[in-house]
């Protein structure tokens, strides 16, 4: 929380509101995706544990909570009828990972909506309103925002009644409360900037109405910061949650991957090498954050052309020397020496 | 050559001799299918000392080609063809597209300086005045020292009209005028042989405008250095500048004597700029300007690329795209027209007499009445 | 100077908002905290005086409105007293925290701040040499983002302590000597502080990577740094001038994302057994010791005020166009 932010910074990927693509009054921008790797990678991982989020109870081979031995007591590793092995209290892991991905990923996804459209609600309000009600908000936001999210969870779940903490809508929501203030932020600065436009001021000028400007000509521009910032605060909830039911401060019988590290972390499973308690769970929430991670970089380099990947892509590098003895045109593009690219016959 | 006109002022002696030779300069943006030509075959030839105005449009591709001359162009663009050479000194040449990056690096500043349209937004924000002076002087001249390049630094500063307790100031503390004085002073401070301009006053109000441009003309008649200046305001260019060249999608269209390009044009987009601005004296005319709208570089007509909008197009103008060629007469002129170089004659608005020699004897006064 | 002191009323009035959530949580809490403070405590003594700063501190005594025992909280507040920590034998949380606070300052501050010089230098030399094959990094370093920091500390002990035996699998030191201000001291807590602080460095570092690269992407575009090389001054400088404008919203963000390296620093302490903050924070939620959490979440707060007004003097520092609206 610092001076200066008009270029917001994150330690999550690069949540920079760079420009609103230009478009015009209440033109919908389309949604041309940049079909580059990453964003097909990231979308192809977030159906994949969408997927699993749904199916994943009925497709574990057993169930999670079944202890399969009263006599041993370590935990078992891989093996042809535990294709993950077993915990300390001889439960399959491999059942416990996928029916921990549902409580995660909805979670999550609660979070990252209701946070979204809180944002909205107090961000754009205050980019729109200006004045007052916009200093009011942007404290309010700053508040949040600088108070450390984590600490002041533990606090409150703390202090929750076991019996409700393991209810994931509630989970969500409450994360939800915490990790607004970002989006916000990104989205008062946005209105900000869009309300200048001249598009808009004629809007006023011409009488329309507060919030039908709103609806029609400033929320279809803020669609890909919108998304971005949904995709941002998800990776939050999954980082948070994971973290909360680590610590047990979510209900234990409810399974999620951070429950199954608490576990893990309970047999001392790093000490001792059970590798299977702490890698698949860990590894599952690691590439489900890769995948939001990859799509909001995707999003990233949509609104902030800029940020691709620069140079020309061997593709389009090998298309171009395709016509004839041309040289090829140079991967590295350097600042100050424009390259001297013959082949091309003067006109 | 333009022969007739009056050598530059003392400090170099070496008058009119080709300081800058660009031939077929091809620059495109991008590659491949998809690049698009923003200059297709330039020639271009700045003199020691002379003042070159380079006009044209938006999107014309002036500053395209001013940048590509110095290797500064950003990327996409790419240079696609021609030559670039540089003759510091009689029978010395530099190949520019050749150079290196260490090469241009001793060349730069030194030999060929920049000054920008926004001064705000080529000085760095965090920086003071001073440092952003000395920093090319402790880099070409280290000789000089910390204390030697603070004292020259000042030195720049008060050529300009600024005085040298500024040093430590930074650019939001000065107003417009002043940052570009100071952009200037910079370009300077190695006394280059050319300075290329773009846009320099565009910016700042008439008033500003017309202090900093005498300042510039007093500096170059002081120190004698070359200047390519770029703008789209034609009239700006009658009165400072001793060539102008034209430039229209890409292409060199026409060049000649500031004075004789304005009296007597010989391209019809040239007359169609010079008719787009009222003069303060004399009868009242009717603007013509020139209609339609400058093509899409991606998409040029053939032919001649001005023949959808000129009004005296031949069948051959649709056809036959014409090449850069000097014209019949005296003067060194250059034109790129059906009209001018084909068997009829051009039409009378195209063929006024250029002003003879009465004016080629009087030395070109810079400095405003 | 009017921006700082804009900045430290804002901190301030953070301080009391968070003081009072703190406050409030107990009493806005579905149950009875004392009653579960209680039920933890079996087998230890429990006298009436002990009875009655538990009531005290959660507002289960109806003696007092909310608004006299809020003002009773200021006041024991602002005398130190932070209440007793029932999971640490009776002993004040100040105590508790005092004993677990110089292990975390050193370990995450030291982290944090080499994790941020690492991966601003990173960043500069990705955006720097754009096209080339330090792009390729990029994906990996959202790997890393992603994936919780007690994660990345479980994989470390895993390799490298219990594979390789190259570090010691926890706590900050042997345990069974006693603290001394000599090297054998000195290298024996350098060696347990290896793991954890690579842990943090690694899963923090990517997030000032991309960022540094997109912002320095973004500042070689200005007219100013190709200015700098068309006066053809060395490529170092010429990098200089672009990152030292770079550096600004760099800051701004490391003001923003001090809070979640702080929280994921904890988690990998707790892992890792160190005894800071993060430990005690995990006993004091496992035996409802809610007085020491509280107490946590205090100093925590206060030491990320603390840090964003730091950033905030070197960014006023660093910037001269705020330095002059001051």
């Amino acid at each position: 929380m610092a001076i200066g932010t008009s270029t917001d910074l994150g330690s999550g990927p690069a949540a920079g509101p760079g420009l609103v693509p230009a478009a015009g009054p209440a033109r919908q921008p389309r949604l041309r995706l940049p079909r580059s790797p990453k964003v097909l990678i990231g979308l192809a991982g977030m159906i994949g544990f969408l997927t699993l989020a749904v199916i994943g109870p009925w497709i574990a081979p057993y169930d999670p909570d079944r202890s399969f031995s009263t006599t041993a007591s370590f935990p078992q590793p891989p093996s042809a009828a535990h294709l993950l092995g077993t915990t300390q209290q001889q439960q399959d892991v491999l059942s416990q990972l996928l029916a921990g991905g549902r409580s995660t990923v909805l979670v999550a996804f609660v979070a990252g909506l209701v946070a979204t459209l809180l944002s909205v609600l107090i961000g754009v309000t205050a980019g729109y309103t200006g004045g007052a009600a916009d200093d009011l908000l942007s404290m309010l936001a700053n508040l949040f925002l600088i108070m450390p999210a984590l600490p002041l969870l533990i606090v409150i779940f703390g202090f929750l009644p076991p019996s409700q903490g393991g209810d994931d809508l509630l989970i969500g929501l409450i994360i939800a409360v915490t990790g607004w203030a970002f989006g916000a932020r990104v989205l008062r600065a946005q209105t900000l900037s869009l309300r200048s436009r001249d598009y808009v001021e004629s809007a006023r000028i011409t009488g329309e109405r507060g919030w039908r400007i709103i609806t029609h000509e400033i929320l279809p521009n803020l669609i890909p910061v919108l998304a971005s910032s949904f995709l941002f605060t998800v990776l939050y909830g999954v980082g948070t949650y994971t973290a909360l039911a680590f610590l047990g401060l979510v209900n234990p019988n409810h399974w999620s991957w951070g429950g199954m590290l608490f576990y893990a972390q309970v047999a001392g499973a790093e000490q001792s090498g059970y590798w299977w308690l702490f890698l698949p769970p860990g590894l599952a929430v690691a590439l489900l954050g890769t995948a939001l991670a990859l799509l909001n970089f995707g999003i990233d380099e949509f609104i902030n052309p800029r940020l691709r990947a620069a140079g020309l892509s061997r593709r389009r590098a090998r298309l171009a020397g395709a016509g004839g003895t041309a040289a090829r045109p140079p991967r590295r593009f350097v600042l100050g020496v424009t390259p001297v690219v013959r082949g091309r016959e003067p006109r | 050559m333009t022969a007739g006109q009056a050598p530059a002022a003392p400090a170099r002696a070496t008058a009119w001799r080709p300081l800058l030779e660009v031939r077929g300069l091809c620059v495109d943006y991008g590659a491949g299918p998809d690049a698009v030509h923003a200059v297709a075959g330039a020639d271009l030839t700045l003199h020691a000392g002379e003042v070159l105005g380079l006009a044209g449009e938006s999107g014309s591709g002036k500053s395209t080609l001013a940048y590509a001359i110095t290797r500064l162009l950003r990327a996409p663009g790419m240079i696609t063809g021609g030559s670039v050479d540089y003759h510091p000194e009689p029978g010395r040449t530099v190949d520019l597209l050749a150079a290196g990056e260490s090469g241009l690096r001793v060349l730069r500043w030194s030999q060929i300086s920049v000054v920008m349209q926004s001064a705000m937004n080529a000085l760095n924000p965090v920086l003071s005045i001073g440092s952003q002076l000395t920093d090319v002087l402790r880099a070409h001249q280290p000789a000089l020292g910390k204390a030697g390049a603070q004292d020259r630094a000042a030195g720049l500063l008060a050529m300009v009209g600024i005085s040298a307790d500024r040093l430590g100031s930074h650019p939001h503390q000065l107003s417009g005028g002043m940052r570009q004085r100071v952009m200037i002073a910079m370009a300077l401070a190695l006394e280059p042989q050319i300075v290329i301009m773009d846009e320099p006053t565009t910016a700042l109000d008439v008033v500003t405008q017309r202090d900093i441009l005498e300042e510039l003309m007093e500096l170059r008649a002081r120190l004698g250095f070359a200047v390519l200046f770029i703008t789209h305001d034609l009239s700006l260019l009658i009165e400072i500048a001793d060539s102008i060249a034209v430039m229209y999608a890409g292409r060199l269209v026409e060049r000649a004597d500031a004075t004789a390009l304005f009296r007597a044009p010989r391209h019809p987009y040239t007359l169609g700029l010079l008719r787009s601005f009222p003069a303060l004296h004399g009868p009242r005319q009717h603007l013509t300007g020139i209609p339609g709208s400058p093509p899409d570089l991606r998409g040029l007509p053939a032919g001649c690329v001005f023949h959808p909008r000129c009004r005296y197009a031949l069948d051959r103008c649709r056809t036959d795209a014409p090449a850069l060629l000097p014209l019949a007469e005296d003067g060194g002129r250059l034109a790129a027209c059906w009209l001018q170089h084909g068997a009829a004659a051009a039409p009378a608005e195209l063929a006024v007499p250029a002003p003879g020699a009465d004016l080629a004897a009087a030395p070109t006064v810079r400095t405003q009445p | 100077m009017r921006v700082i002191s804009r900045r430290i009323g804002f901190y301030l009035i953070t301080a009391i908002a968070a003081i009072t959530v703190d406050f409030l949580i107990p009493r806005v809490m579905p149950g009875n905290p004392v009653e579960a403070v209680l039920a933890k405590m079996q087998g230890q003594v429990v006298t009436k005086a002990t009875l009655h700063a538990l009531e005290l501190q959660f507002g289960s005594s109806t003696s007092e409105g909310l608004w006299g025992q809020y003002v009773h909280y200021w006041s024991n507040l602002l005398h130190g007293n932070l209440g007793i920590s029932t999971s640490n034998g009776l002993v004040p949380v100040t105590t508790v925290i005092r004993g677990a606070l110089p292990w975390t300052i050193g370990l995450v501050g030291t982290a944090t701040v080499i994790s941020f010089i690492l991966g601003t230098l990173l960043g500069v030399l990705v955006a720097w040499r754009r096209g080339g094959w330090l792009d390729t990094l990029l994906p990996a370093t959202t790997f890393f983002q992603a994936a919780p920091y007690f994660f990345l500390a479980f994989l470390a002990i895993d390799l490298f302590s219990i594979r390789l035996g190259w570090f010691p699998p926890g706590s900050a030191r042997n345990n069974l000597d006693f603290p001394a201000f000599d090297w054998a001291y000195a290298g024996d807590v350098l060696d347990h502080a290896v793991l954890p602080a690579l842990t943090i460095v690694v899963a923090s570092a990517a997030g000032w990577i991309v960022g540094m690269r997109n912002v320095m992407i973004t500042t070689m575009d200005e007219d100013y740094v190709l200015i700098a090389q068309a006066k053809g001054l060395p490529k170092q400088r010429v990098v200089w001038y672009a990152a030292r404008n770079a550096i600004l919203p760099s800051i701004s963000g490391f003001s923003l994302a001090i809070g979640f390296v702080v929280s994921g620093a904890l988690l990998t302490e707790i892992v890792f057994s160190y005894p800071g903050l993060g430990f005690i924070m995990l006993t004091a939620v496992q035996d409802a010791d809610y007085a020491l959490l509280q107490g946590i979440f205090l100093v925590i707060t206060m030491a990320v005020l603390v840090a964003n007004l730091a950033a905030d003097f070197v960014y006023v520092f660093l910037d001269p166009r705020i330095r002059q609206e001051a």
